[in-house]
């Protein structure tokens, strides 16, 4: 199969990842090469098979409702590139 | 301190002949000296004073109660968070970070007296087999250093090869411990899936993701291991089974035990330099008494395609919070979303884009089930796989990589990069503990040995890992730094 | 003119559709010819200690910006997500309360997308393996019995909260993040598209609201969003069953306002049909101030969350047992409560109902018969008096001054006949939130019943005395002027006077 051009586009802004046209050209051939490769997968016979997300068997692993300490606001927001008093700022939400 | 293992530091710290303060300095300085291969990112100053002076105090306080790795300094990987120390996952979007927590290998570490002395560099979030993928430069091979060291883990492997600290710690998703381990001619050891706590760790690929050591006795890899090994509430993958005593398996050797060979592991695709160096270390367990069996991995071939589904797929979620919003690099645009696009199209370098455009491909919708899904069951075959085979034999003995440390720029296809991760990509899926151990040079470089043990197996790799040691000198070759290498840092 | 037509005459979003005015149908006109097809989203925090995945406080109401978070609720490089078993226990309880299944597995995902309240760039939500299936909600609206299905009941993380530097999202330069909300228990409660009327769908919501808040996993808080709700709404014609096109409608923060928010969707969508129009899929807003719904179309880029299975959090297995110690704890739903209420004590099924709508008034009415109050009496407090000054007040009865126990004792004096029920009614308003033993009180003023017969008569006949003119009209037929000369005792005696008594005793002086 082949990837096309807006296939990629359309990632990369599921991704929001700002890419060129130079970019989206190299990573349409590097994509689609990767893919070529890994649609060896589609031979294997899975019919059978469950699906694995984790591979150390274990379930139920929570703790219980107990209340722990907080951050300083100082040092929730030390690393905030942007910052209004105690808040992190972002721009305009909308386009 | 040149080349001293961890056991003889500890000596000399408990004779009082040295401090650990005056360890820490001399780590610096020789990592330093190694400026020219650029295997680490920055030193942690502060935190080193501290931590040494923490360190001597537990010496003074009760020297037989202090563990072996009080007043011993180390490395780590630019994905480890320390409160106070800043973290940037080898990438421009995260250069500047400071957690403001402590992830609970580096505490447990911490708690032991050991002093973190450095930095290392590696891949941009240990995305990458070269580690040229830092956005801080490519990290040199202390055997070559126009070659690379391996990665992700390059700096960590690199340092410990050099002599300058005895152990360092890297992360592994699909060999980047064992691999560069391989390269630079150390031991470097990826526990169990679950074993030491992802905690502080920034992760790759959360499913696939290990810390482990690396070092220049399989002893030493141990001693980390254990100091960092067992259950973390703060991770809920970390396994509750209680950790086995590694000092219980080393040293008893591998005599009746029974070594798998997996087929597919020395088919076409090997170098003939660690084809010869690893039919000679296959023949060196033999003589020390173990039975060597030939098995079969049938999905070794599928399991590049899976990891390459699955770990890009993770990973796709999980730099999303990179965002520029909270930390990080933050490119101001008018609207939000170019803000994102600008922020992240700038901050990530070309194989973290390539690996997280591939993993959003493979969940969008419509291609879910056809690469995801399928991914995830054929993960479960590679699995079962290596369960069936273990049914028969106590460990498994292979080469850790195909091709000894090739030369920077070498393999700018990304995938050929990929292909070099072939025999240690399936160890990561199946959650299964694995180590490269040094077994020879093949045209004056480094080959490993990969010994695979079962799930929670970690002391038993060890054991059969150290037998190998014991029995050769490999360990004790040490690269022929070159003068520009060993010369006074400019 | 109907109630939508109301709304739709305050609107004026400027839809170009809004002003069309050939084709004005009202809301019964629109009915007639389309059947709205409902179906409602609520999500509920849950009212447990920590947060979801750490141990910042759930309760982050009034905490100052950004004060209660944590490297994991900050989503900071590195961090994991350990989950809260009560949350996993709060979901099953409301789950089971609203006739759930409970799958013995199931697991957590990785909602993809970006927005700045949700640090991790992904929400931990549930996909295809929810704690929950198959529920349903019944209920009576106009006497008629609604059956709404439960698709699912399924766990999640709040995100943090956005504020913008203009008032309107569209226009504001710059916005600001606060993440205390960030990572507190959510439980989304989805329901199957089963209502047909806004007065359905309000009912579903006021029920819903009312189990959850009864089984303690939810403060049932609309205005702060606790409790919030979405709506799905399409129209079909009568007789159909395929679905039409579906709008969602969000920013309803009152009953009252799903109600009218509905009532403008169907009059909106039903004057666009009549026109031959197609509606448009898309997310409309309530806005209150215009009493209109408006579109909240943005440059949005198709969804595609990219679910994947929760990679740091094994999944969930629930044993039966662990789902029948759940079960074991769920304590008495409001219908089951209504009905045991009218058949212990009597109560009529409006009294029921009313009594059990706030559970803090069922355990009100419960403890006062507990204390030996009548029930009828105890119903009729509870409902008039105290519920008023409940609200007046803004404080509910058991945490006034007065108390529970308090007011047991009020009514008991009542009820012996020590204090007539206006000197009650005017403590009630004086103790309520001073607090006080109102029987101590009615001792110190001496604010009881003039019981004394010999004392009364004396009265009586004193203002039988002073007042010729009335007993002259009494005695010439007229009956009001009894009244006066009652008045006249219970003046004499400030109040505490019983007034069927001393009627008795004048009819009996004033007899021929
Ligand atoms: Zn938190």
């Amino acid at each position: 199969m082949t990837l096309a051009r807006d296939q990629v586009t359309h990632v990369a802004m599921l991704a929001r990842l700002g890419l060129s046209d130079e970019e989206v050209e190299r990573y349409r051939q590097q994509l689609d090469a990767i893919l070529a490769h890994v649609d060896r997968l589609q031979q294997v016979d899975t019919s059978q098979v469950a699906e694995t997300a984790q591979i150390g068997g274990l379930v139920n692993a929570w703790r219980e409702d107990v209340r722990g300490e907080c951050l300083p606001v100082e040092k929730a927001l030390a690393n905030a590139p942007k910052r209004r008093r105690d808040h992190f700022e972002v721009g305009a939400i909308q386009e | 301190m040149s080349g001293e293992t961890v056991g003889e530091l500890g000596a000399r710290l408990r004779r009082g002949e040295t401090t650990p303060g005056e360890l820490a300095a001399q780590a610096r300085s020789a990592l330093a000296a190694l400026d020219a291969l650029h295997p680490v990112l920055r030193y942690t100053e502060a935190l080193t004073e501290r931590q040494a002076g923490r360190a001597a105090q537990m010496l003074a306080d009760s020297p037989e109660q202090a563990g072996p790795l009080c007043g011993i300094p180390f490395a780590y990987k630019d994905v480890l968070c320390v409160e106070g120390v800043e973290t940037s996952a080898g990438s421009k979007i995260l250069q500047g970070f400071i957690p403001p927590y402590t992830g609970t290998a580096l505490a447990r570490l911490l708690d032991a007296g050991a002093v973190p002395v450095a930095v290392t560099n590696c891949d941009e979030f240990a995305m990458g087999s070269s580690n040229e993928n830092s956005a801080f430069g490519p990290v040199g091979n202390p055997w070559d250093p126009s070659r690379v060291p391996g990665g992700s883990s390059g700096g960590s492997a690199a340092v410990v090869a050099a002599g300058a600290v005895p152990f360092s710690l890297g992360t592994d998703t699909g060999g980047s411990i064992r691999q560069p381990a391989s390269f630079c001619g150390v031991a470097g050891f990826k526990p169990t899936y679950g074993r030491v706590s992802r905690y502080g760790l920034i992760a790759f690929a959360s499913s696939l993701d290990q810390i482990g050591p690396f070092a220049r006795r399989v002893a030493d890899a141990a001693h980390v291991f254990t100091a960092m090994a067992g259950h973390d509430p703060r991770d809920s993958t970390s396994s509750p089974a209680p950790v086995e005593p590694v000092s219980e398996q080393l040293g008893r050797g591998v005599q009746g035990m029974r070594l798998g060979v997996p087929r597919e592991y020395m088919a076409e695709g090997l170098e003939p330099g660690v084809r010869t160096a690893i039919a000679a270390a296959l023949a060196q367990l033999e003589k020390l008494g173990a039975t060597l069996v030939e098995v079969s991995l049938p999905s070794t071939e599928a399991a590049l395609s899976t990891y390459y589904i699955i770990a890009p797929a993770e990973c796709s979620a999980n730099l999303a919070r990179m965002d520029g919003v909270r930390f990080g690099l933050h490119v101001d645009r008018k609207s939000l979303t170019d803000t994102y696009l600008e922020t992240r199209g700038q901050g990530f370098g070309p194989e973290v884009k390539r690996r997280i455009m591939l993993g959003t491909y493979a969940l969008s919708s419509g291609y879910y089930d056809a690469y995801y899904r399928q991914a995830q069951k054929v993960r479960t075959l590679i699995a079962e796989e290596f369960d069936r085979a273990f049914e028969t034999v106590d460990a498994l003995v292979c080469p850790t990589s195909p091709i000894v440390a090739f030369p920077k720029g070498d393999k700018s296809d990304p995938l050929s990069m990929y292909l070099c991760d072939v025999l240690t990509l399936p160890v990561n899926l199946a959650g299964l503990p694995g180590i490269s151990i040094p077994c020879g040079l093949s045209e004056g470089l480094p080959v490993g040995l990969q010994v695979i043990g079962p799930r929670l197996q970690d002391a038993r790799v060890l054991r059969v890992a150290q037998a190998y040691e014991q029995a050769t000198a490999w360990h004790t070759e040490t690269p022929p730094l070159p003068p520009a290498v060993t010369g006074t840092p400019s | 003119m109907a109630h939508g037509d109301a709304a739709l005459a305050a609107g004026g979003d400027g839809d170009a559709v809004m002003t069309v005015t050939s084709a004005v149908s009202t809301l019964d006109q629109v009915m007639q010819r389309w059947e709205p097809v409902i179906g409602l989203e609520v999500h509920g925090q849950l009212l447990t200690q920590s947060k979801m995945f750490c141990g910042c406080s759930a309760d982050y109401i009034g905490s100052p910006p950004n004060s209660n978070t944590c490297p994991v609720c900050l989503g900071l490089p590195g961090v994991l997500p350990v989950m809260n078993r009560v949350a996993v226990e709060y979901t099953v309880r409301s789950a089971l309360a609203l006739n759930c299944e409970i799958p013995e597995h199931s697991k957590f995902d990785r909602k993809n997308y970006f927005y700045p309240d949700l640090p991790k760039g992904y929400q931990i939500s549930q996909w295809d393996m929810p704690l929950s299936l198959n529920g349903h909600l019944t209920f009576t609206v106009d006497g008629e019995e609604v059956r709404c299905g439960i698709t699912r009941v399924h766990l999640e993380e709040d995100t943090g909260t956005l504020q913008h530097a203009g008032d309107i999202l569209q226009q504001a330069r710059s916005s600001v993040v606060d993440l205390n909300r960030a990572g507190v228990p959510l439980m989304e409660i989805v329901g199957e598209p089963d209502l047909r009327t806004p007065a359905q769908a309000r009912e579903y919501l006021v029920r819903l609201r009312q189990i959850l808040v009864y089984i303690g996993v939810n403060d049932g808080n609309l205005e702060q969003g606790s409790f919030r709700c979405d709506a799905n709404i399409s129209l079909r014609k009568h007789g159909d069953t395929g679905l039409g096109v579906k709008v969602e409608v969000k920013n309803m923060n009152s009953f009252r306002a799903v109600h009218r928010a509905l009532e403008y969707e169907i009059v909106r969508q039903g004057r666009l049909l009549d026109q031959g129009q197609t509606i448009a899929q898309e997310t409309r807003g309530w806005v209150e101030a215009k009493g209109a719904t408006i579109s909240q179309r943005s440059k949005e880029y198709a969804h595609d969350y990219r679910y994947f299975p929760e990679p740091d959090l094994p999944p969930l297995h629930l044993s039966a047992a662990f789902v029948d110690r759940v079960r074991a704890g769920l304590p008495e739903l409001p219908q089951q409560l209504a009905e045991r209420l009218q058949r212990e004590h009597g109560l009529s099924a409006y009294d029921a109902a009313t009594i059990t709508a706030e559970r803090e008034d069922a355990r009100a009415f419960e403890a006062l018969v507990a204390a030996g109050v009548p029930a009828k009496a105890a119903a009729n407090w509870l409902m008039g008096e105290v519920a008023r000054l409940a609200r007046e007040t803004r404080i509910p009865l058991p945490g006034s001054g007065l108390g529970l126990d308090g007011l047991a004792s009020l009514v008991k004096l009542v009820e012996t006949g020590t204090i007539n029920g206006s000197t009650a009614k005017e403590l009630l308003e004086e103790l309520y939130l001073a607090g006080g033993d109102p029987a101590a009180v009615v001792r110190e003023r001496g604010l009881g019943q003039v019981s004394d017969q010999a004392e009364l008569e004396r009265l009586v006949d004193a203002v039988i005395a002073e007042n010729p003119a009335a007993v002259a009209d009494f005695r010439g037929g007229k009956e009001q002027a009894l009244q006066r000369l009652v008045g006249g005792v219970m003046k004499a005696t400030r109040g505490r006077a019983d007034a069927r008594v001393v009627t008795g005793l004048l009819r009996e002086r004033l007899a021929p």
